[in-house]
């Protein structure tokens, strides 16, 4: 039977030095089908995409788009064919607005500039309009948070009429909702005849927006399975050639030991008379929409933002950290959310970036002890399973679950006695993930304290003792045990409530 | 994970990678590419003229570039830090003439000279407070500085050279003196820049420069103190301006108001093509000597072959831009995926 494509990729290779990110892989779309394509980080997912448009060329392999020969040289080309492009890590302009950012993609059109400038700022308000989150359109990108900038780069791809558009792992920093509004204008392109190519490491994403699913594994092509025919477990086997339990390690009983309090922190017009505590040996997770003040009140306790009222304590003691180093001493860790803008040295190799950390530790008579650097760097690399060529690899190069894990070792070095961890698991693979689950209950059953922010619902369920829901800058209610629920907190974190003057 | 494809880090795979990547690094590297160029640009000077191969040539030019090259070496911890220091040619005169001016109204040249490293420390921890503390840009705040530290040279001497004729032989060897017949401000550079470049490779202080270099923001965020890095370089910059400033007073025996006239544009395109970035968190100490050494030869080409100095500027602008480009070319990919 004729069976319609719109793009056809075959025998694809793409060779870094070190490695073969891609070894002959061939990949079919049919116009309106939603394609996902999963594997392990570094799989080379982000690089098959990157070629389709036309950030990267490939070293051999075929591509047709529309039945024709297809090989872009640059972004520019693809997106004239009508190929858009959301980046796993967002590329926008941060000095721009976010309409300028949206209207870039527009700049084809510049003959009628006017009419469109008008008729494009209309459109980022409507599309934005489909978001549950408020961006205004002349705020600036870089006051954004990282969902938000997430929610402008995928307005700035819909924006474009497009034929083909490539989503790279779309709802890491999205809540529920969001994610929830963006499923929904999925289904509305498909229904236009606009075909998807879809990475994300959530397999239940997957299986609810998706027809198809292809499988690469170390840079080579598994399988591609339709998903009313197959399982996530399916999956995952084809994926890590083992099969993985997708379980949550077993969640420990309250704890008692108090290690840190805070008493009604109150940060003008972002948060107000914020009080919590985290026992030694528990999982406190913060739960809320995006936009809830949740990483600012960490933030605050760690002396990187300030503050302008409450206490906080210590063991007992209270403290007020005038700077982060300060914080870091005390042996409390942040970790970033965006770890492009904040979080890594992405030109520098993975050893310094590692050890940046506990840089005071191993130096001796002012002199870095590389012996002691490269100790602590490898045992973190191992114990994550870091997948690099060698220890003096630039992180850049790494895949984005790859660079996330190098984030969360640096945070580990410092042995830390309370650790804020915010979404800890963006981007990382099941496999991975599951293995930074376990190592969250290691570190807590040792008597760290972990405060955990995360987006995604079913890790602060499966993860957490005890549930803080945050709501418009304050704490709208506190759940434990059974009363851990996705409708209690969804409740909680949504009802309108007076705003945060 | 690793399944099985080879190359992936896990126990030895590590360091037999490590080695390999050691060698073809060495290959690549903008230092080796330099190296080559400039045994390469000697080879056919000393054939085109048998003055280029001489020991005078070779002296006068390695005591020339000696002043060069310590501003360069600065200029690269700077370019390393992502900013750069425009006041550093203007310092060195300053401090000169400081020291000239106290030795002529009666001060011990010994301690003339301290006080004019103390005023050049004192400018660049202005920069740097200015830059560190108070945020704001180095291109502006130094730029300020220039005008304020070369200004000052021109109040203090009223516009004209003062001469230190008479001054003690002792202070006249720092710049004019040989040890074994090799000349002392040559042996003061190659001290400065080989305690540097270890530092750069191995401090901790360097490597925080590094980190504030390659992303701020990070290493704000992974608990270093930015403010104190950066008033540091400056600070750093700044002093070796005055070293520069007194080791030329010593040699000339004249402090000049005009002495190390864009010293800083000679400094940041050394630095440059010795492989430094204006992006930050890239440079080396060896890579700001090699284009210290390059931009020297082409100079000393000019004279020797008895070219018009006047062109000095305009190859020097072509080197610049043809170094930057390498640079692009090679970041290509780079600029691209990111
Ligand atoms: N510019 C580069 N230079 C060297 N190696 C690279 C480069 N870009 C990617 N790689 C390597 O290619 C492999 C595939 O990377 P890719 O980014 O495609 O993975 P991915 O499947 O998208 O992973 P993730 O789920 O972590 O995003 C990785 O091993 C990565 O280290
Ligand atoms: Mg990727």
């Amino acid at each position: 039977m004729h069976k319609e494509v719109l793009l056809s990729m075959a025998d694809i290779t793409k060779v870094f030095p070190g490695v073969k990110a891609l070894d002959e892989v061939s990949l079919e779309v049919s116009p309106g089908e939603v394609h996902a394509i999963v594997g392990e980080n570094g799989a080379g997912k982000s690089t098959l995409v990157n070629i389709v448009s036309g950030v990267l060329q490939p070293d051999g392999g075929e591509m047709y788009f529309d039945g024709k020969a297809f090989a872009p040289w640059n972004p520019r080309e693809a997106q004239e064919l009508g190929i858009g492009f959301v980046h796993q890590e967002t590329a926008l302009c941060p000095h721009l607005s976010v309409a300028e950012n949206v209207f870039l993609g527009r700049m084809p059109q510049r003959v009628r500039a006017l009419v469109d400038f008008k008729e494009a700022k209309a459109e980022t308000i409507r599309l934005l309009g489909r978001f549950a989150t408020q961006i205004n359109p002349m705020d600036k990108v870089q006051d954004l948070s990282m969902a938000n900038q997430q929610v402008v780069e995928i307005v700035k791809a819909l924006s474009l009429d497009c034929r083909l558009l490539i989503l790279d792992e779309p709802t890491s920093s999205l809540t529920e909702i969001e994610t929830e509004n963006l499923f929904q204008l999925i289904q509305e392109l498909k229904q236009r005849g606009i075909s998807i190519l879809y990475i994300s490491h959530r397999l239940k994403e997957v299986f609810r927006v998706c027809d198809r699913v292809t499988i690469l594994r170390d840079g080579r092509y598994v399988k591609t399975l339709a998903i009313k025919d197959t399982t996530e477990d399916e999956v995952i086997r084809n994926m890590v050639g083992r099969s993985i339990s997708t379980f949550y390690p077993e969640k420990a009983g309250q704890g008692e030991e108090e290690i840190l309090r805070v008493e009604g922190l109150t940060k003008e017009r972002i948060f107000r008379n914020v009080s919590f505590s985290v026992k030694k040996g528990e999982i406190l997770g913060f739960a809320g929409l995006v936009g809830a003040g949740r990483s600012e009140v960490a933030r605050a306790i760690c002396g990187i933002d300030g503050f302008d009222t409450g206490q906080v304590y210590l063991s007992q003691e209270s403290v007020r950290f005038e700077s982060f180093h300060d914080a870091i001493s005390a042996r409390l860790a942040y970790l970033t959310e965006d770890r492009k803008v904040e979080g890594l040295f992405l030109n520098m190799a993975i050893q310094p970036n590692i050890s940046v950390t506990s840089l005071e530790n191993i130096t001796r008579h002012r002199l870095v002890h590389r012996q002691k650097e490269t100790e602590i760097a490898k045992r973190y690399v191992d114990m994550l399973r870091v997948k690099a060529s060698s220890l003096l690899q630039k992180v850049v190069n790494l895949s984005g679950g790859n660079q996330q894990k190098v984030m969360v070792a640096k945070w580990l070095a410092i042995d830390p006695v309370v650790l804020f961890m915010d979404e800890p698991t963006r981007g990382i693979d099941v496999g991975a993930k599951a293995e930074i689950h376990h190592l969250m209950r290691q570190l807590v059953n040792r008597g760290v304290g972990i405060v955990l922010i995360s987006s995604e619902l079913p890790e602060i369920i499966g993860m957490c003792d005890r549930v803080i829901v945050m709501n418009e800058g304050l704490i709208a209610g506190e759940l434990m045990d059974s009363d851990i629920t996705e409708d209690n907190i969804m409740r909680l974190a949504a009802t309108q409530r007076e705003r945060i003057a | 994970m690793n399944m099985g494809s080879g190359g992936q880090v896990t126990g030895q795979g590590v360091q037999e990678i490590h080695r390999t990547s050691l060698l073809t690094r060495a290959l690549g590297v903008r230092e080796f590419t330099l190296f080559i160029i400039i045994i390469g640009f000697s080879l056919i000077l000393s054939l085109l003229t048998p003055h280029f191969l001489t020991k005078a040539n070779i002296t006068t030019t390695a005591i020339g570039l000696a002043a060069d090259g310590i501003i360069a070496a600065g200029m690269t911890v700077a370019l390393v830090l992502g900013g750069f220091d425009l006041s550093v040619g203007a310092v060195m005169a300053l401090s000169g003439v400081v020291a000239g001016s106290l030795y002529l109204s009666g001060t011990n040249i010994w301690l003339a000279a301290l006080v004019a490293l103390g005023v050049g420390m004192l400018c660049g921890l202005v920069n740097g407070y200015f830059i560190g503390h108070v945020g704001l840009n180095p291109f502006i705040t130094t730029l300020g500085m220039m005008s304020i530290a070369r200004g000052s040279s021109y109040v203090l001497t009223k516009g004209s050279p003062l001469s230190l004729a008479g001054i003690s032989k002792g202070f006249k060897f720092l710049g004019g003196g040989r040890i074994f017949g090799f000349p002392v401000m040559v042996l003061i550079y190659l001290v400065i820049v080989l305690v540097m470049d270890f530092a750069m490779r191995r401090s901790a202080a360097m490597r925080q420069v590094f980190y504030v270099g390659s992303n701020e923001k990070a290493a704000a965020l992974s608990g270093i103190d930015v403010s104190r890095v950066k008033t540091g370089v400056f600070f750093l910059t700044g002093t070796l301006a005055a070293i520069t400033g007194i080791l030329t007073l010593s040699r000339f025996t004249v402090a000049a108001p005009n002495a190390g006239m864009s010293a800083e544009m000679r400094a940041i395109a050394a630095s440059v093509i010795g492989g430094a970035s204006l992006r930050g968190g890239e440079g080396t100490i060896l890579g700001s000597v090699l284009g210290v050494i390059l931009l020297a030869l082409v100079n000393n080409a000019l004279i020797l072959l008895n070219v018009s100095v006047y062109w000095q500027d305009l190859l020097t602008g072509i080197i610049l831009i043809s170094a930057v480009l390498l640079d692009f070319l090679s970041h290509r990919s780079t600029y691209l995926t990111k």
